[in-house]
């Protein structure tokens, strides 16, 4: 039990190495760093792998949840912090620094510390000649401790740490080009659209806390079971969808996704380890946290399977058509986030999770060959630039062709067992609809098998279009980005095969192990239409034929028209529909969109809505309204005060004051008269008064 | 004095001009000193000169003075003496101050022109 008593030093490996990082990290040399951030990263791998050993054990196939609390972080159990419920009674505000592991978080973790390590590895190489070599590795120390923070959390407070920290993480590496203008703009526009989302997040765990009485997860759970909730429950209902929207945000689903293909700024690893492989599955891993309460809320279910759909159909579609090599696969993830939330809305938890877990190994590979594409191309991002790379970097054109065949569901690699288990569910789920959904799906499959043909063969097929110095320069990535390519292929290649489904033979591990964290919920409210037994086992084998034949006919589109790519090669969709060619490669004109309605960037006319219009409005109100009412005050006070100042002036002061002194004055002139100033004269009438004093006594 | 001027002892034959003097009476004293008032007060009413002024002022207290000491003479005791020399005093202290005034005027005006200064005149 060493292991799971120890379980809250996974997340602080990593904090270890952010820390000194930020403390000492200029001071150190690059082999230093490396050294440091790569072997805590190592180490937490190692100590997560112990510790899922250890909880097999400890769970002995139950699934029992095992908790370690550390501490009580918000709130107490003294009830000072008590909040009273909608059903009236009191419970108390309590979240603890609270660590859980149970089946969902074993995979994530693993997935995390393993991924994470293998790209740290490759970040060393590929990083080798950037500046600011100890910042880069700090920001992915930092982002694994808050990542595993996210996963390992027991309660939703502590999970919307990590959920804010690596979006703080995701913000500080897109910009890492800092001084690139792009770069800081993306990073902003990321930042901005998660917040978004997590204002639902935090609403919606609020409003579960306040209705159900805790953070924590098992209890969530535990009283979602309970049965004292009806399903339908119009709160439960509301919370749900109120965190679908900050998984909407974190995961790049319609509406909050345009952020996501904006972050392909940042270094490519970091696309890699944060914006396919493991940030933008922290959506899907709190919606499956959350199961117990999505399966009372069959309306949020509905919202998020019809959501992830949609998501999974458009991004693939602008995917079709875009050159930049790494705004191809940011699409791609967009959409097979949305394969994932399709998975979720459908009841299929463990084959979301699944996808999930497949989709980190071979989109990380695709993402860190098309990183070594750039790196070989001496930084150049578009497709229409290159060609013929398949035999001068040929490790990166083998791997990266593995990812490819696992993308788009080729049999026996790992995206055809998850892709196909949801392609399967959607069909076989009672809800109303859903076998549009599955078209939707199945569409969309086709269009991934197309845009990942295409972006192989323009890569790696065709003729070389590259100017010549750079055609001079291709060379094979040092052995740390190869060794991590491989590494991901051979994930990419058998990680499906813990899922092998029961219509194979397989006993389908993946769907076991995680069965008891979502065994009550599919009893709950989605009952399969068709029941899974042998007698359907026709039915899901033509869908699986199906399935790989559109895989197979997609490639085959994309290799009749890109195979032999030369320069100004036309693209199929320009030549038959320009139209449609003109709205897919401007993205369906969404950020314009946003730009009109939302940051009001744009005008429509003379009118400016969004944040900017507002922003006017409000100018416009303060100077019009307000500056206007105290212009009018002030004027009605000067007009007063004038009238005032006149009264005072003429009436008080005229008539009151000056005028008797105007009267003392007047009145006093003939006395003033005697007064003339000459001393001498004064002198002359004391003298003669005198004389005249003499004369009268002396005569009298 | 008078005593001494009118010796019954003096011989008979002394000259005309010893006989035909007239002893000096008060009354002398006193139209002397009204002749030097008059003076005085004719200077301080007619002279523009502050310092004549001054003087003629002077004038007239020792007008004063001469009719005070010839009083003490008269009465044979020393009082009116006595007060003769505190008006000396108070006069000479008078000139000191009047002199002081008279200064710091001309430096703000320039004159001493008695019928200049009147920056009192209401």
């Amino acid at each position: 039990m060493f292991f799971l008593n120890h379980i809250w030093l996974i997340p602080l490996f990593p904090a270890f190495g952010a820390a000194m990082m930020f403390f000492f990290g200029r001071r150190l040399q690059k082999a230093t760093v490396s050294a440091v951030c790569v072997g805590v990263v190592v180490l937490a791998f190692l100590f997560a792998c112990f510790t899922v050993v250890e909880y097999t054990h400890f769970a002995h196939g139950t699934g029992r949840p095992f908790e370690k609390i550390v501490y009580t972080w918000l709130g107490s159990g003294d009830g000072h912090l008590n909040f009273v419920k909608r059903d009236g009674r009191l419970a108390s505000f309590n979240a603890d620094a609270g660590f859980l592991l149970d089946p969902l978080s074993s995979i994530w973790l693993l997935f995390v510390t393993g991924v994470g390590m293998v790209i740290h590895i490759y970040s060393v190489g590929y990083m080798a000649h950037e500046g600011g070599y100890y910042r880069f590795f700090g920001y992915m120390n930092l982002f694994m401790f808050t990542m595993l923070l996210l996963i390992l959390a027991n309660n939703y407070m502590l999970l919307f740490v990590g959920w804010e920290g690596v979006g703080l993480c995701s913000y500080l590496l897109i910009g890492f080009y800092f001084h690139r203008k792009s770069a800081s703009d993306a990073a902003s526009k990321a930042f901005i659209v998660n917040r978004i989302g997590d204002a639902g997040f935090i609403l919606g765990a609020l409003a579960l806390s306040w209705y159900l009485g805790s953070f924590r997860f098992i209890d969530i759970n535990a009283l979602a079971h309970s049965g004292h909730f009806a399903i339908g429950d119009p709160v439960l209902t509301a919370a749900a969808l109120l965190l679908f929207v900050g998984a909407c945000g974190k995961s790049a689903q319609i509406p909050l996704y345009v952020w996501l293909p904006d972050a392909m700024e940042g270094p490519t690893p970091v696309s890699a380890l944060i914006h396919a492989a493991t940030m933008v599955t922290a959506g899907v891993y709190m919606v499956a946290r959350s199961n117990a309460v999505y399966m009372l809320a069959p309306t949020a279910m509905k919202t998020v399977a019809i959501i992830g759909a949609l998501t999974a159909v458009f991004a693939a579609s602008i995917a079709l058509v875009q050159n930049d090599i790494k705004r191809v696969l940011a699409y791609s993830t967009i959409s097979q986030l949305g394969y994932m939330f399709l998975a979720l809305g459908v009841g299929a938890f463990a084959a979301g999770v699944f996808h999930v877990f497949t989709h980190a190994f071979f989109k990380a590979l695709l993402f860190l060959g098309a990183g070594s594409v750039i790196h070989a191309m001496s930084g150049e991002q578009d497709m229409r630039n290159m060609g013929d790379l398949r035999g001068r970097i040929s490790t990166t054109y083998k791997t990266m062709l593995i990812g490819t065949l696992a993308i788009a569901g080729i049999p026996p690699l790992a995206g055809f067992f998850s892709k196909d288990e949801i392609l399967w569910q959607a069909w076989r789920s009672a809800e109303g609809s859903f076998p549009y959904l599955w078209l939707i799906g199945f569409g969309t499959a086709l269009m991934t098998a197309f845009y990942m043909a295409r972006l192989i063969f323009l890569t790696f097929y065709g003729q070389p279009r590259m100017s010549h110095e750079v055609e001079h320069h291709v060379h094979e990535s040092p052995k740390s980005m190869t060794g991590p390519l491989v590494v991901l292929a051979i994930g990419s290649v058998c990680a499906g095969w813990l899922g092998v489904p029961a219509s194979f033979g397989g006993r389908n591990v993946f769907g076991k192990f995680l069965e008891p964290v979502f065994a009550q919920d599919v009893a709950a409210s989605v009952a399969p239409r068709e029941p899974a037994g042998e007698e359907n086992r026709g039915l899901e084998w033509t869908l699986m034929v199906l399935s790989v034949g559109a895989a197979v006919v997609g490639g085959g589109w994309a290799h009749h028209y890109y195979a032999k790519a030369g320069k100004d090669y036309p693209e199929p969709i320009a030549v038959d529909a320009p139209p449609l060619y003109t709205v897919l490669y401007n993205k369906w004109f969404v950020d314009e969109a946003y730009d009109y309605v939302f940051t009001g960037r744009r005008k429509i006319g003379d009118v400016r809505l969004g944040a900017m219009g507002a922003g006017e409005a409000s100018s416009w109100f303060d100077a019009k309204i307000i500056d206007g009412t105290v212009n009018d005050v002030g004027w009605v006070t000067r007009a007063v005060a004038t009238l005032s100042t006149w009264w005072d002036k003429w009436i008080i002061d005229g008539l009151g004051v000056n005028g008797p002194a105007i009267l003392a004055r007047m009145m006093s002139y003939p006395a003033r008269l005697f007064e003339w100033g000459l001393v001498q004269w004064y002198a002359l009438v004391m003298v003669a008064g005198l004389l005249g004093f003499g004369v009268y006594y002396v005569w009298k | 004095m008078e005593g001494r001027a009118g010796t019954p002892g003096a011989p008979r034959t002394e000259n005309r001009a010893l006989r035909t003097m007239v002893p000096i009476t008060t009354l002398h004293y006193l139209v002397v000193a009204a002749a030097l008032f008059v003076l005085g007060v004719i200077g301080v009413l007619t002279r523009r000169n502050v310092v004549i002024v001054l003087m003629s002022i002077e004038l007239i207290l020792n007008a004063v003075n001469l009719n005070l000491v010839a009083f003490s003479r008269m009465w044979g005791n020393l009082h009116g003496q006595v007060f003769a020399i505190f008006i000396t005093v108070d006069a000479a202290a008078e000139a000191a101050v009047g002199l002081g005034i008279l200064i710091s005027f001309f430096r703000n005006k320039e004159t001493i022109n008695v019928d200049e200064i009147d920056l009192l005149k209401w």
